[in-house]
């Protein structure tokens, strides 16, 4: 996933030619007695996938009535309109939290000190709560209803590491760029939205991409708090003793699914981090490594 | 950065594949319906007689309700016997929504047509009746103290009691009096679960996330028995009649209510009458039978309904 | 005011238990992390797969579901853990996956030479890296894993809707009781508070006296 990113094409792929800090280009003996590491590695690897194999068969986990509830209509469109709220909550939560960073952004960056000093008290307080303190806050204290307390919860998370995002891109335009625009007579608007943030969100994308992952993965949060999303309905159809309570063929086709649109949109990241470096136009701009916006919630200190 | 690491965009190419295949072969090819379900059907369960011409002005819950045509119940959807929603139909069976389908008849709505269902985890169940997300509730809801201060009850309409799950085959396990050195499992947190470990310390207590887990674990003799109110037992008996029993006298009591709004006095009234009604007519009997007796044990009398609760 | 004094044991145990399950789940993500982070950088590409594998999959899960898998799945089996062990491996789980990434960042950074200088003394790829590199690669990374720490902190809240005895968990008994759930909370995200300012400050200690700009 973000790995590539994180480590940049160089030196051809010849597998382990490079010279490193740890090895050098390996010799004959060296690459004999890596290649018996390697055959050992992948004996111990495959011995290990068999035995999980072997497990699953003698539990039966591959028999046909475990995974016969997902041949009926009824039981995928269970599933469906799970992963579709999933999906819901997620869209909801990704729109609002980029409004709401670009406000607190626009907060921090402000000249009236007032402002500022209250778009960094938020930003900082929510950054530094468990997300799922504040979607139980709401959804037990206020009691709101599922849907929105976490998508409130999401939000307002999200929203804070986007708004330090943006405020960050927006402070790595080259100098020159800001002179220039306020040289031309332009106003302090005109500054921000013509010059500032068109530049500032190109080289952020995959910085904000990789934190709506972490809003996708979040979403899953709603799962405790009874929302009717993908693991909701996956654990209906586990615990269902009719189909013969199903729980590693439900784990499997759940996760891979799951896991699957993350790593989706992650690789899109990605993508999009690849394409700007290779942009010439770009250049002025120093480009964020994904690795800023680790996908995990709140990397930052 | 001068090792050199393979490239793992492919591999979330492959992953995108992955879950674009499996998509697509879950929405290309289905069988229509659902897979066969066992337990309570909802073919043979009874019908109850609608009352006519019922009215209830002096309860703002009964008064909303019928503005809307509509009454919207609060049930479990995931215990079998009590309240359980088919995944794949989205109908609710069981001994649970039996009650709250006649608790409907009585208020003069159609229980078939006229009923929302709405599945509400324990956690949520008075947050719902304060916020009047629901009109009332039916789901293994045991009349305690602290509840009273939060909710109004009608009923009490069944008396639940802690009792032992085992397999159709097992011996020697007939009561709580023999689980020393035997897997108890029950749901971690629970109650039941508590009771085991302060009670009968010389049982082996284990923990699940739900008694599906330990009803599976039981089912694949990796537990001796299973632990909690006998209701859900017999639920899960009744699903699986010849491989599961329900043993031993009762080591609890658990009188299950109707959760109405707390200033609802009205309508606690009303449920307190309609119950009263149903039980006579034979009407509670049969729901009994149509769910929770699939699992062979007979109906009981049905408890006597306490007025200290609505006065 | 005194939803706090008056229920400080309660507050207490349910901050004992959030601390507990953030030191037990980082020192497995470290070793973990750690090991992973070897794999990543071995010359033999078996290891190398397996740590990409690790790191590709455990960072585009929902912690969440690698609740919901180990607590649905693992019994299937027969695995009857205390619920605290199976919180404290999958939170260690989904956070080696991060840990690993920062430390194999560190790695990048250590010069080539050092890499040489050892190797021509005659050290082994273990003692290269365990001695020369590791070192050096950890003091340059010291910021992203205390970030990666404090979000393990914050993470160790889903816990408590697996009934592990945690900080957030304690609002149930609270409101059951008949607090004000309003202060509850209040309290509660003080107790975050100080302990994900305690890590950072002590990272900030570890930076200071041994970090190196990367």
């Amino acid at each position: 996933m973000s790995l590539s990113a994180l480590s940049p094409k160089r030196a051809p792929a010849t597998g382990q030619a490079a010279p490193s800090a740890l090895y050098d280009v390996p010799g004959p003996r060296a690459r004999a007695r890596h290649l018996v590491y390697g055959v050992v590695a992948s004996l111990a690897l495959l011995a290990l996938a068999a035995w999980v194999i072997h497990l699953l068969v003698d539990t039966g986990q591959f028999a046909y009535v475990k995974w016969r509830p997902f041949g009926y209509v009824g039981v995928q469109e269970l599933l469906l309109r799970g992963l579709g709220n999933t999906l819901k909550a997620f869209a909801l939560a990704a729109v609002l939290a980029l409004a709401l960073g670009a406000v607190l952004a626009a907060g921090r960056l402000s000249e009236h000190r007032l402002l500022r000093w209250g778009s960094t008290l938020l930003v900082e307080f929510f950054r530094a709560m468990p997300v799922l303190v504040m979607i139980f806050f709401v959804f037990v204290a206020l009691q709101v209803p599922a849907l929105p307390a976490l998508v409130t919860g999401l939000t307002l998370y999200n929203g804070s590491v986007l708004a330090e995002v943006f405020r960050s891109g927006v402070n790595s335009v080259d100098r020159g760029q800001r002179e220039a625009a306020y040289a031309l007579g332009m106003r302090k608007t005109q500054v921000m939205v013509h010059v500032l943030v068109p530049q500032a969100v190109r080289a952020m994308l995959p910085t904000i991409i990789s934190q709506l992952v972490v809003a996708l993965k979040d979403t899953s949060l709603g799962f405790l708090i009874t929302y009717e999303e993908f693991l909701h309905a996956g654990r209906l159809i586990a615990i269902n003793m009719d189909y013969t309570m199903p729980f590693i063929p439900v784990v499997m086709v759940v996760s891979a699914i799951y896991i699957g649109l993350c790593m989706l949109l992650s690789w899109f990241a990605n993508w999009v981090a690849r394409r700007e470096r290779g942009n010439v136009k770009n250049e002025a701009v120093p480009v964020a490594p994904a690795e800023a916006a680790s996908t995990m919630p709140g990397t930052r200190m | 950065m001068r090792t050199s690491v393979p490239s793992s965009g492919t591999t979330a190419a492959r992953g995108a594949l992955l879950v674009a295949f499996l998509l697509a072969a879950a929405t290309a090819c289905g069988a229509a319906g659902s897979p066969p379900a066992r337990g309570p059907q909802p073919g043979e369960l009874p019908h109850y007689a609608v009352a006519e011409g019922f009215s209830l002005p002096s309860s703002s819950t009964w008064r909303s309700a019928h503005r809307r045509g509509k009454l919207t119940v609060g049930v479990k959807e995931d215990q079998p016997g009590m309240g359980e929603k088919n995944p794949a139909t989205g109908e609710y069976t069981g001994f649970d929504v039996e009650i709250a389908k006649m608790m409907a008849a009585s208020l003069g709505f159609d229980p078939d047509e006229q009923i929302t269902y709405k599945a509400i985890a324990s956690a949520n169940r008075e947050t719902a009746l304060q916020n009047g997300q629901i009109d009332y509730y039916v789901g293994t809801y045991t009349i305690n103290e602290g509840r009273k201060k939060l909710v109004g009850f009608a009923g009490p309409y069944y008396i639940a009691g802690q009792r032992l799950l085992v397999r159709q085959d097992e011996k020697h396990l007939k009561g709580p009096q023999d689980m020393a050195g035997r897997k108890i499992c029950s749901a971690v947190g629970s109650t039941p679960l508590q009771r085991i470990e302060s009670d009968y310390p010389r049982a082996v207590a284990v923990a699940y996330d739900s008694y599906a887990i330990c009803v599976d674990n039981l089912l694949n003799d990796q537990v001796d028995a299973v632990t909690t109110d006998d209701t859900i037992l017999l639920g899960y008996a009744a699903k699986d009649p010849a491989h599961l029993k329900v043993v031993g006298r009762a080591f609890s009591e658990e009188p299950y209510g109707i959760g109405v709004p707390r200033q609802d006095r009205a309508l606690a009234r009303a449920l307190d009458k309609a119950l009263t009604a149903r039980e006579r007519n034979g009407d509670w009997k049969r729901a009994y039978e149509a769910t929770l007796g699939l699992s062979g044990r007979p109906a009981p009398k049905p408890p006597r309904i306490d007025p200290s609760l609505t006065r | 005011m005194d939803v706090l004094t008056e229920n400080f044991s309660l507050y207490g145990e349910g901050f004992w238990g959030t601390v507990k399950l953030t030191v037990y789940s980082s020192l497995l993500a470290l070793g973990v992390g750690v090991v992973m982070a070897g794999f990543r950088v071995a010359p033999v590409r078996a290891l190398r797969v397996v740590g990409t594998t690790w790191v590709t999959v455990l960072r585009n899960t929902p912690l969440t579901l690698l609740f919901f898998a180990m607590l649905l799945g693992l019994p299937r089996f027969g695995v009857a853990l205390p619920f605290e062990l199976f919180a404290v491996l999958a939170l260690g789980c989904y956070t080696s996956s991060f840990i690993c990434e920062a430390v194999r960042s560190g790695i990048n950074t250590v010069p080539v030479g050092q890499g040489e200088a050892a190797r021509s003394l005659g050290m082994t790829f273990g003692q290269t890296l365990g001695t020369v590199v590791l070192p050096q690669a950890f003091r340059s990374v010291i910021a992203p894993i205390g970030s990666t720490l404090i979000a393990l902190a914050k993470n160790s809240a889903i816990a408590g809707s697996f009934s592990v005895v945690e900080l957030l968990s304690t609002y149930k008994t609270l409101s059951e009781n008949g607090y004000s759930v309003v202060w509850s909370f209040v309290w509660i995200a003080l107790g975050y508070l100080i302990l994900t300012l305690a890590i950072s400050a002590l990272f900030h200690v570890l930076e200071r006296r041994w970090g190196v700009p990367r």
